[in-house]
């Protein structure tokens, strides 16, 4: 190979980010805001399209930039949505942000959920804590296309009624007859929570039976609930190739290219960040060492 | 490919003319430490250095420079700035190592900032007089076929020059007289005798036949730890490696003004902050960690992915970790379950 380029092949700059205008923000929680993002060329804005799972970078000029999952479906098109915990910088720099103002934003990237080998299929989404915020997408996106999806179901678990993401949301969604919202916080501090009390594993309980081989799992919280979790998954008898995961990681390019994320020969953020469990259980820094050493199951 | 014939006493005169194409760099001494240097002439070069302290990929993907200039209307690219560059010297693991770069940075979403260095760069290659510390007889990285534009070798009496790219045929353009295609069976001999005297410098004492499966094997082993506890995650390692990539990327604010630079910088995975994330959960808080990432990325997964090690044999890990961690006493600790002090 000798490296001879053309002019317009060196000028495409995949790290330059758009500007996109923070069209709505509201809390979600004490410290989680919400975000409607658009970008400011409306072309741009029509042509927008992505994949449940999938990821941005994220820039506040000055600040710097982040990878963040996002919240919406493509199913509902012109604008992304993110949930966004107020714990960095960046994020500080976000939540004193006003409506109207621009971030620069590139993507979306990552591979995000295989809808096409998930239609036809049950789905169960475990959703732990800010793991709503990916796996909200994928949600919407089997509501929205209700009838090329088997069975919707949906276990959502939250430290505390407060701490609850996307709560009225949620709720609402437990009126219809076509999704089965099984939620619970881990204490009731205020005896106010009309719905189940204890870990999100307590919901396996209330699954009913399910139809393991024709379910594809989709799940995502902090790094303590993923081995108990999947201990239920597997006992419910899913093929590990079929529950997923989405995973986080340093990312200072999301194009394969900053080496950040890598985990073995794979790159998070072009490779994932949605993994299945028999990746995690063959590659063993997916989830954090330790994580997964020791379990064969 | 195209074989041509050069006398060695019209390099000189060769190198000069190739100034015209763009600055003349070159490997030089300066107290006793060898570094690509800006040079006027073939009489300021060291031809006879084995390795400089880092390799070439600093004129591909410099240890820092701008990405962006940013105001409130955005981001615009700082593209287009980079000076034409002949390297001239380049040995065969150190192209090598290149290729490994190019597959990363010119593949999908090719990084514009790395393209434009290659492109208004020529790679010169130049034959090399190995050490004890080269280990290309065993990375199979000794000779070279491509990712040059030229490639010089040393036949004592002259050089064989091969030329690689459409560019390195317009430098040999700019002095045709210089250089004749009458190639007979003494040069064939020549070569033979040539390749036959480089592989017996051989004096590597590393075999990475197997390194996957002994990694996976070891993946818990105490060597790890014992590595660890040495390590002082100073980085250098990935500083000096022809094929370490990795890089952080930093805003620069103005003072006093809403704009600013956007800059990316040589990272190392040997650095803490390496596998931080939002929240202060760290993947490789241990320097064991740390240290694993990086061998499992040169030796493991790499060969796994790509069937070769992204380890040129270069030997400067060998040569500049001040504790004695390269991929020689790693791999033998690993495969010999004990750590030599």
């Amino acid at each position: 190979m000798c490296v001879q380029l053309d002019e317009r092949e060196i000028q495409d700059n995949p790290f330059r980010p758009d500007l996109w205008r923070i069209v709505r923000h509201y809390p979600l929680t004490s410290d989680v805001n919400f975000y409607q993002a658009r970008p400011v060329d409306n072309d741009e804005a029509l042509r927008l399209d992505y994949i449940p799972g999938q990821f941005v970078m994220m820039s506040i000029p000055g600040e710097g930039e982040a990878p963040f999952c996002i919240s919406s479906t493509p199913s509902r098109p012109g604008l992304l949505e993110f949930c966004i915990r107020n714990m960095g910088t960046l994020t500080s720099t976000l939540f004193t942000i006003k409506e109207n103002q621009t971030v620069g934003i590139r993507g979306p990237y990552g591979n995000g959920f295989p809808i096409d080998k998930m239609e036809g299929k049950d789905i169960l989404i475990v959703a732990g804590g800010m793991g709503s915020a990916p796996l909200r997408s994928l949600l919407l996106y089997v509501l929205d296309n209700r009838d090329r999806f088997g069975r919707l179901i949906y276990l959502h678990g939250a430290k505390n009624e407060g701490e609850m993401l996307f709560k009225e949301e949620f709720i609402q969604l437990k009126q219809r007859d076509d999704v089965e919202m099984l939620m619970s916080v881990d204490k009731d501090e205020t005896g106010t929570w009309p719905y189940k009390v204890g870990l999100v594993t307590t919901l396996f309980k209330d699954l009913g039976k399910i139809d393991p081989n024709n379910t594809y799992a989709a799940v995502c919280g902090p790094p303590v609930m993923y081995k108990f979790v999947m201990q239920e998954l597997v006992k419910l008898g899913i093929p590990k190739h079929q529950i997923l995961m989405t995973l986080e990681r340093r990312m200072k390019c999301g194009v394969g290219k900053c080496g950040h994320c890598a985990v073995e020969y794979l790159y998070t953020c072009i490779d994932g960040p949605v993994f299945s469990w028999w990746d995690v259980l063959r590659m063993k820094e997916l989830i954090g060492r330790g994580a997964s050493d020791k379990t064969i199951a | 490919m195209m074989i041509l014939k050069m006398k060695k006493g019209d390099l000189s005169a060769f190198l000069d003319a190739a100034k015209e194409w763009g600055e003349l760099w070159g490997p030089t001494k300066k107290d006793g430490r060898v570094t690509y240097s800006k040079v006027d002439g073939l009489s300021q070069m060291d031809l006879k250095a084995t390795r400089t302290i880092i390799p070439p990929k600093k004129f591909l993907y410099p240890p820092r420079f701008t990405m962006f200039d940013y105001d409130q209307d955005g981001y615009v690219d700082r593209l287009g700035d980079v000076s034409k560059k002949v390297l001239f010297g380049i040995h065969p693991c150190d192209i090598h190592g290149i290729l490994i770069m190019d597959q990363l940075f010119l593949g999908t979403y090719r990084d514009p900032y790395y393209a434009e260095r290659r492109d208004k760069t020529l790679i010169i290659g130049h034959s090399c007089i190995p050490d004890d510390k080269c280990m290309c007889f065993v990375t199979n990285t000794e000779f070279i076929a491509e990712g040059f534009d030229l490639f010089f070798t040393d036949m004592k009496m002259f050089y064989l020059v091969w030329v690689g790219s459409t560019k390195g045929h317009d430098l040999v353009r700019m002095r045709p007289d210089l250089f004749n295609r009458n190639l007979d069976r003494n040069d064939i001999l020549g070569y033979t005798e040539y390749r036959k005297w480089h592989s017996a410098q051989s004096k590597a004492k590393v075999d990475f036949n197997g390194m996957p499966d002994i990694f996976e094997l070891g993946y818990n082993s105490p060597i790890w730890d014992k590595l660890g506890e040495k390590c002082l995650s100073c980085g250098q390692c990935s500083m000096v490696c022809p094929t370490c990539n990795c890089y952080n990327v930093e805003d620069k604010v103005d003072l006093g003004a809403l704009a600013g630079t956007r800059e990316r910088f040589w990272d190392t995975c040997m650095f803490r902050e390496y596998s931080l994330v939002a929240g202060g959960h760290n993947f490789r808080d241990k320097r064991a960690d740390r240290l694993r990432l990086w061998y499992t990325h040169k030796l493991q997964a790499f060969i796994g992915e790509f069937g070769k090690p992204a380890c040129v044999g270069c030997g400067r890990c060998v040569e500049t970790c001040p504790v004695d961690i390269n991929v020689v006493t790693v791999s033998t600790a690993l495969k010999d379950q004990e750590l030599v002090k």
